[in-house]
């Protein structure tokens, strides 16, 4: 299972990249996985503020319907329109072209009580027994 | 996952060919099954553009001989069994006595004194309880051999000249809702053309002795043809684009058959039958809603318990919905009040929060492939 070093986790399968004041959010490959085919996104609006633990969008596969949970708070500045034409990416390529949110992080020390990759690989281990 | 649940589970007689082949098993009406293998939308297509072997071991089967075996299925059945031919299949609801639906299933009959039903996995109990209940007087034998009983359902265009190359009869002369009794692999086998896709296909059932042999040997003359083992995800789909009723979804104890546009299954002037008088009030009091297809016109899945709306008025709930693989939008099914019925009726689906556009459809979504001969 792919959980790349550079990246922070959270329990329901969020990656989150650091790029100074920014961060791009996405779900990890063991997600995609669980949730097989992905057939739809929904994405919140550029500008709109996002909480902490809180529900940000919606990831649609053929079988269930999942939200997404913002990893830390902040505002959103980027979103990926390609994945209304191609929601498969986040199958694909959970960590490149299927990334799905870019934020301003509110306070850089939420980034304190995310998972590492090594937290975050023993917790799919467990949940996959 | 669930792991104290899987001990729990029934397993068919090919459970571990599934795992062999990478399936993802989940639990479903008591059994332990494939969900997905490759995934939902590449074995959808699979069925649509090639061919497809599905396990449906957890369907029931219950075998009615007798010299009043006909006269139970009679009076147990909605539709009329009296002109059925040796090795014709027939489908049907059985009701209860206030109209609701015990369950929809097929009768084929191997004589006119020997049948057998398979019925949904979820209800073989139950319906074998409610046969055992009604048959009283009728002076013929009941087993519910389910559990010595596979069921493979191969369906897709390459069907026909897959399963050819190990059977022993010729399958072109099986006509569409007829069977027969032939070897495949060596094995004594009933060959059916029924599916649950919209596919040319058969349904075949197998003793469960020597189902993982046949099931190796479908699948090994299958590989010329790309044969892709499917799971239950794609069935779904498969089977909503047809607007094929679920058990469970569309019919229930308390659903109302003419409102399922299954009045064809209901033949009001055979001889009494269970549910007939109710039946018959239903039909002349006439439909308040009608079971229709709906299609999303926006960007979305459609979901069960979705509610749809007309000018924002609440007008039905989704009993089914999914993403449909082959129209490449969403799509379900509704019982929506009669006047908003016609096909092409502008509705709107609640989403979350959002209410997206749909419209009305007449299933089945796209054409059916079928090989039918008498309609």
């Amino acid at each position: 299972m792919e959980v790349p070093e550079e990246l922070l986790y959270t329990q329901e399968h969020e990656w989150i990249r650091v790029e100074g004041q920014n961060a791009v959010i996405g779900i990890t490959q063991f997600a995609q996985d669980q949730l097989g085919d992905i057939v739809f996104v929904e994405l919140p609006e550029v500008g709109s503020q996002i909480e902490k633990e809180s529900p940000f969008g919606v990831v649609e596969s053929v079988k269930t319907v999942s939200d997404l949970y913002a990893p830390v708070s902040g505002k959103i500045i980027k979103v990926n329109q390609d994945l209304e034409a191609n929601p498969e990416n986040v199958n694909s390529e959970p960590y490149g072209k299927g990334w799905i949110v870019e934020i301003e992080v509110s306070d850089a020390k939420e980034l304190d009580s995310l998972l590492n990759p090594e937290a975050y690989l023993e917790q799919c281990k467990k949940e996959q027994e | 996952m669930s792991q104290e649940t899987s001990t729990n589970l029934k397993r068919t007689p090919v459970n571990a060919i599934h795992k062999e082949l990478g399936g993802k098993l989940v639990p479903f009406a008591g059994w332990e099954m494939p969900i997905q293998f490759q995934g939902v939308i590449q074995e959808h297509q699979s069925v649509r553009e090639g061919v497809g072997i599905f396990d449906v071991s957890h369907m029931g089967e219950i075998e009615i001989q007798g010299p009043s075996a006909k006269k139970l299925i009679q009076h147990l059945v909605t539709n009329d069994i009296e002109s059925m031919q040796d090795n014709q299949a027939l489908y049907t609801l059985m009701c209860l006595e206030n109209g609701g639906v015990v369950d929809d299933l097929l009768v084929h009959r191997f004589s006119d004194d020997h049948y057998f039903l398979c019925v949904n996995a979820s209800n073989s109990d139950k319906d074998f309880q409610w046969i055992m209940q009604n048959a009283g007087s009728y002076d013929a034998t009941i087993r519910n051999t389910s559990q010595n009983t596979a069921q493979f359902a191969i369906q897709g265009k390459h069907s026909v000249a897959l399963l050819q190359k190990i059977c022993d009869t010729s399958l072109d002369e099986i006509e569409y809702y007829h069977f027969k009794k032939a070897k495949i692999h060596q094995f004594e086998s009933i060959i059916a053309r029924t599916g649950y896709t919209g596919e040319d296909g058969f349904e075949v059932y197998i003793d469960a002795d020597h189902a993982e042999a046949v099931f190796r040997a479908i699948l090994d003359a299958g590989k010329e043809f790309d044969l892709q083992p499917i799971g239950l995800g794609a069935r779904d789909t498969l089977r909503m684009e047809m607007g094929y009723a679920l058990y469970g979804n569309e019919i229930n104890e308390t659903s109302k058959p003419f409102e399922a546009g299954l009045g064809w299954v209901i033949k009001l002037g055979k001889e009494d039958f269970i549910g007939k008088a109710e039946l018959k009030k239903q039909k002349l009091a006439g439909n308040k809603r009608k079971l229709v297809g709906i299609r999303l016109l926006g960007r979305g899945v459609l979901r069960p318990h979705y509610r749809i709306l007309k000018n924002g008025a609440p007008v039905g709930e989704l009993t089914s919905g999914t993403f449909s693989p082959s129209l490449n939008t969403g799509i379900g099914l509704c019982y929506v009040s009669t006047e908003c019925a016609e096909p092409g009726t502008q509705l709107e689906v609640e989403i979350r929060k959002l209410k997206v556009p749909a419209e009305v459809v007449k299933p089945p979504f796209l054409p059916t492939r079928v090989k039918k001969i008498n309609g």
